[in-house]
């Protein structure tokens, strides 16, 4: 006799629902560019990596496949998903629907060190390391002057502010570097770097970034129950048994490693991490058991829609942060709106 | 066995400032507190202190004899479960997630709750007759109805004592006697200590075993209702004239306490 198995409920089918959406998207996405190549053939020529096929394609479309386009979709969807699942944390953990990772000053930091590695003309492992530096750096402020100032009163109010201070004061380092960088040939590197893009990305830059994205992804998915109980405040998680330095302490360097990470590889990329995070709150509602999976597979699908955008509007290539600009400003707005009416959903 | 929540000599506040000191009380399971006292005198921090949040700054409070202020979060979340007053949370979970939110003391630091902490969070949704609000969004219901989920919450946390932040205010005069009626139940029928603090001396009449009422210049008592809550007590403490009178059948009768209008100023 069948076992009666108790059904998931809309949530959980809509979270089946987007690794399937998620892999259809990658494949799909090998087909887009102005090479033209086939699915069949793409399919054939990920396939002949695992096993021995007959080798049914010429050597330039497996380049193509290979270390141009797969690096490219792989770094979308890691930085989507890094970025979103960040500002998810962010917002949980301070209770409020409209932090993202710029909050800490973690975006503005990392930038400062991935252009500090540029003005020195360090290789791309160099611009990396740079920019995990300056986001733990910016962070570890942030953190130890909101924790002195707000000692004895609200701790969440000053972090956030605090976060804003030194974010400001790493982006006006930045422009200090802008400043005196070499305008022939720095600059131009920096300032399209700060746009924001995949178009550079091998297959080096992304091995590279997974190892702390992956972990830190790892990590956040796991503490993520934790968060539904932070967002009622901190005096209530204690009440309710949650060691809320030690969450805190985890869920900020883990959402750090994993922006940083993403910001060396794609530059600044901004409002991933405010609206994707809000879309799968629609989609499954605000459970951090199922929010937080289903922000980081919306997020690794929304920048790959993006970039595939970027890559193929124009001839010539729209940098991704300018396009997620684009539509996550009108998107921020309609929020603002919207939640005068009904609350945060 | 029935568990004893002490405290011994308690003086706790803000760093440098004491707002309240000396207070010694003890509750068993199945007894019922009720802490009077106006406004800024000292309840709430007591009650911070007591849950941990607040360093202690002299004397005790002890948990079956062991020190808790020595305890993990965890450990004492898991004896003392807290009902703060309602507000709203900045994203609209369901009532039944808000509820199974109670069960973090049980689950290890890695781990979301299952199946089972998902039933325990139902029952207790039961046991206060609101599972009809379950699928409901926590930030859309009543606030009458937010208070019963608060307290489903911390019945998910299965404790032995529970400390209750005002658990009638702001509630209209049914809710009110519905969320007290609850709360007698749960002491007699779930054997829960309970501590609240209150602003109506009907209330801890109506529901209280034991009564504490704070004061000013380190006014502090503590017994029964009918010892402690007397006409010139509250005369001293308010700074109000009331009368207290016996209502209802002899062998089931209830004091009230009624403000004497012409003495009201």
């Amino acid at each position: 006799m069948l076992k009666a198995v108790s059904l998931p409920d809309a949530s959980g089918l809509k979270l089946l629902l987007l690794p399937l959406l998620l892999a259809a998207g990658f494949f799909v996405s090998f087909v887009i560019g102005s090479y033209p190549i086939s699915i069949e053939t793409v399919l054939a020529i990920i396939v002949g990596k695992i096993m021995n096929l007959p080798q049914s394609w010429t050597k330039d479309m497996e380049i193509v496949v290979m270390k141009i386009r797969l690096p490219r979709i792989t770094a979308a969807i890691l930085v989507g998903a890094a970025l979103s699942t960040s500002g998810a944390a962010y917002q949980g953990m301070f209770k409020n629907p409209m932090v993202s990772p710029g909050l800490l000053g973690v975006s503005a930091g990392a930038s400062l060190g991935a252009a500090l590695a540029i003005l020195f003309s360090y290789n791309i492992v160099g611009i990396q390391i740079g920019a995990f530096i300056g986001g733990m750096l910016a962070v570890t402020i942030t953190y130890l002057v909101s924790v002195w100032l707000g000692r004895n009163g609200d701790t969440m109010l000053v972090m956030i502010l605090t976060g804003i201070i030194v974010g400001m004061l790493f982006s006006s380092f930045l422009s200090l570097i802008k400043y005196a960088a070499d305008p022939y040939t720095k600059l131009p590197t920096i300032t399209y770097w700060l746009m924001g893009s995949l178009a550079s990305v091998n297959s080096n830059d992304v091995l590279i970034a997974s190892i702390p994205i992956v972990i830190g992804l790892v990590l956040l998915m796991l503490v993520r129950w934790n968060l539904n109980v932070m967002s009622f405040g901190d005096e209530e998680a204690k009440a309710l048994g949650v060691n809320t330095g030690r969450v805190r302490l985890l869920v900020i360097a883990a959402a750090t490693m994993i922006t940083a990470s993403a910001v060396a590889i794609s530059g600044m990329i901004g409002l991933v991490g405010l609206i994707v995070p809000h879309l799968a709150r629609l989609l499954v509602g605000p459970d951090y058991k199922v929010l937080m999976p289903a922000a980081m597979m919306m997020g690794g699908l929304f920048l790959l829609f993006v970039d595939n955008l970027a890559r193929t509007l124009y001839a010539v290539e729209i940098p991704l942060g300018i396009l997620t600009s684009l539509i996550g400003a009108p998107f921020f707005l309609y929020l603002l709106v919207n939640t005068k009416k009904k609350g945060w959903a | 066995m029935k568990m004893r929540l002490e405290a011994k000599n308690v003086s706790c506040g803000y760093a440098a400032k004491t707002v309240i000191s000396g207070i010694s009380l003890a509750l068993n399971q199945g007894e019922s507190l009720c802490i009077l006292g106006p406004n800024g005198i000292g309840k709430t921090t007591f009650f911070k202190t007591i849950l941990g949040f607040l360093a202690l700054q002299s004397g005790q409070i002890l948990l079956d004899g062991e020190d808790i202020h020595r305890w993990s979060r965890r450990k004492l979340a898991a004896k003392v479960g807290y009902v703060p007053q309602a507000h709203n949370p900045p994203f609209p979970f369901k009532v039944l997630d808000v509820v199974t939110m109670g069960r973090t003391a049980h689950l290890s630091f890695f781990s979301s709750p299952s199946q089972k902490d998902k039933e325990i969070a139902e029952e207790a949704l039961c046991t206060l007759g609101i599972t009809h609000l379950k699928d409901r969004i926590y930030t859309q219901i009543s606030g009458g109805e937010r208070q019963l989920v608060l307290i489903a919450r911390a019945l998910a946390q299965q404790p032995a004592f529970l400390i209750m932040d005002e658990p009638t205010a702001n509630l209209d005069f049914g809710n009110q006697i519905r969320v007290l009626n609850q709360i007698n139940k749960l002491v007699q029928q779930a054997n829960l200590g309970v501590i609240m603090t209150t602003h109506f001396p009907n209330h801890a009449f109506y529901c209280a075993s034991k009564v504490a009422v704070l004061g000013r210049d380190k006014m502090f008592t503590v017994g029964t209702a009918d010892e402690v809550i007397t006409e010139s007590y509250l005369k001293a403490v308010y700074g109000v004239d009331v009368q207290i009178v016996d209502v209802g059948k002899r062998d089931n009768s209830l004091k009230v306490c009624v403000p004497v209008a012409a003495n009201c100023g």
